[in-house]
């Protein structure tokens, strides 16, 4: 855990590239789920900025 | 190459190109070569993509050119992503993603492990189970609207033989339960030869001598399986997922064939509701902002996987 985070605080790939991807899947959960309407009205922002954020962060530095 | 023939290719150069062409460096002419197919690809995929974007954020409308264009900004995100019809058909949508996922891996798995075995007339076997991915979907689906006829229909005769139920007492693509499971089945019959080729491709890349040094070392043949096979084929199967799954996310012409989108709207999926926004009721700017929506999540699902996939690869 400590790693993780510590990866986070020096802009390592692969952390936030994790933290990019949980986004991802969360949003396309929100937009195909049957059971709340709020959830599918935010997914669509939730998607975006997973997948701008998985862009970015892959041209980060890899974790040592 | 030998000098002979590089002075005879050099020679049969025109002179006239030779001329224009000498003085160019090597990376003016590697921009002359790759140029043509920047352009293209500009043209074909980033400016209808940029195109898009900027459509929809008006309230354009193709069937009306000469009305003026409001830039309307995120008025038409916000009514899709509160429209309760586009919600029906994104669970529609997915629905269709995963059951047909679902089987096609656990069937073209089976099928390419099955095949992998030596046997004989092997090679007939996997021509005939290739043969549905090689037949048009507008064919496909019109051949299966036959089958599924409660009357007439060889589908409901088997299900009959099998269960004891009156053939003509169930309608598969008339009926408000049936019909996402009527489609469900035509994928499978249809896509599951595709993924089993990609397992196909990874079980016969695994080196015997793996699984002879497995023996020596007294492995079952379930732990060989569990720890040889599926460790090495995961990489392909991640691969036939990813498409399978981009393509059946933006599924459209085996459903139009067989339900239209019906019984009401249980098969409408995401794309059949865009086409029929786009050009049935010609809200242009509208469609544009749902394309886009369909466009992320693709993009973001796709980038999940190469991920995956290169994770996998690195093990």
């Amino acid at each position: 855990m400590m790693r993780f985070v510590k990866g986070l605080s020096t802009f390592r790939r692969g952390p936030w590239e994790m933290v990019a991807t949980l986004l991802i899947a969360v949003g396309v959960f929100m937009l195909m789920q049957p059971f709340v309407m709020w959830a599918y009205t935010y997914s669509f922002i939730v998607t975006l900025i997973g997948t701008v954020m998985f862009i970015i962060v892959s041209h980060f530095p890899e974790s040592e | 190459m030998s000098d002979k023939t590089i002075e005879r290719v050099a020679s049969a150069t025109p002179v006239r190109v030779a001329r224009k062409v000498r003085g160019l460096s090597d990376r003016a002419v590697a921009w002359i070569f790759v140029g043509p197919t920047i352009f293209l690809l500009l043209a074909i995929n980033i400016f209808p993509l940029i195109w898009t974007i900027n459509l929809s954020f008006t309230n354009f409308k193709a069937n009306r050119p000469n009305r003026v264009v409001e830039y309307i900004g995120l008025r038409n995100y916000e009514r899709i992503l509160s429209d309760s019809d586009i919600w029906l058909s994104m669970q529609a949508t997915a629905h269709f993603l995963f059951w047909t996922l679902f089987f096609q891996v656990l069937i073209g798995f089976t099928l390419a492990w099955l095949i992998n075995k030596k046997f004989r007339g092997n090679d007939l076997w996997t021509t005939i189970i290739v043969l549905p991915m090689m037949l048009s979907p507008a064919v496909v689906g019109n051949f299966w609207t036959f089958l599924y006829q409660p009357q007439i229909g060889l589908f409901n005769y088997v299900v009959s033989f099998f269960t004891g139920r009156d053939p003509s007492s169930f309608e598969m693509l008339g009926s408000v339960d049936l019909a996402p499971w009527s489609i469900v089945i035509v994928d499978t019959w249809m896509w599951t030869p595709f993924v089993m080729l990609i397992c196909l491709a990874g079980l016969r890349s695994i080196p015997d001598y793996i699984y002879e040094a497995a023996e020596i070392d007294r492995a079952s043949k379930l732990r060989q399986f569990f720890t040889i096979t599926i460790p090495m084929v995961l990489p392909f199967l991640m691969l036939a997922v990813l498409f399978r799954g981009i393509e059946n996310f933006k599924m459209f012409d085996l459903v139009v064939q067989l339900t239209g989108g019906g019984p009401g709207s249980v098969t409408e999926m995401a794309s059949i509701n865009l086409k029929r926004e786009a050009f049935e009721k010609w809200r242009t700017g509208y469609s544009s902002a749902f394309a886009i929506i369909l466009f992320v999540t693709v993009f973001g699902l796709a980038s999940i996987y190469v991920k995956a996939l290169n994770k996998v690869k690195e093990r």
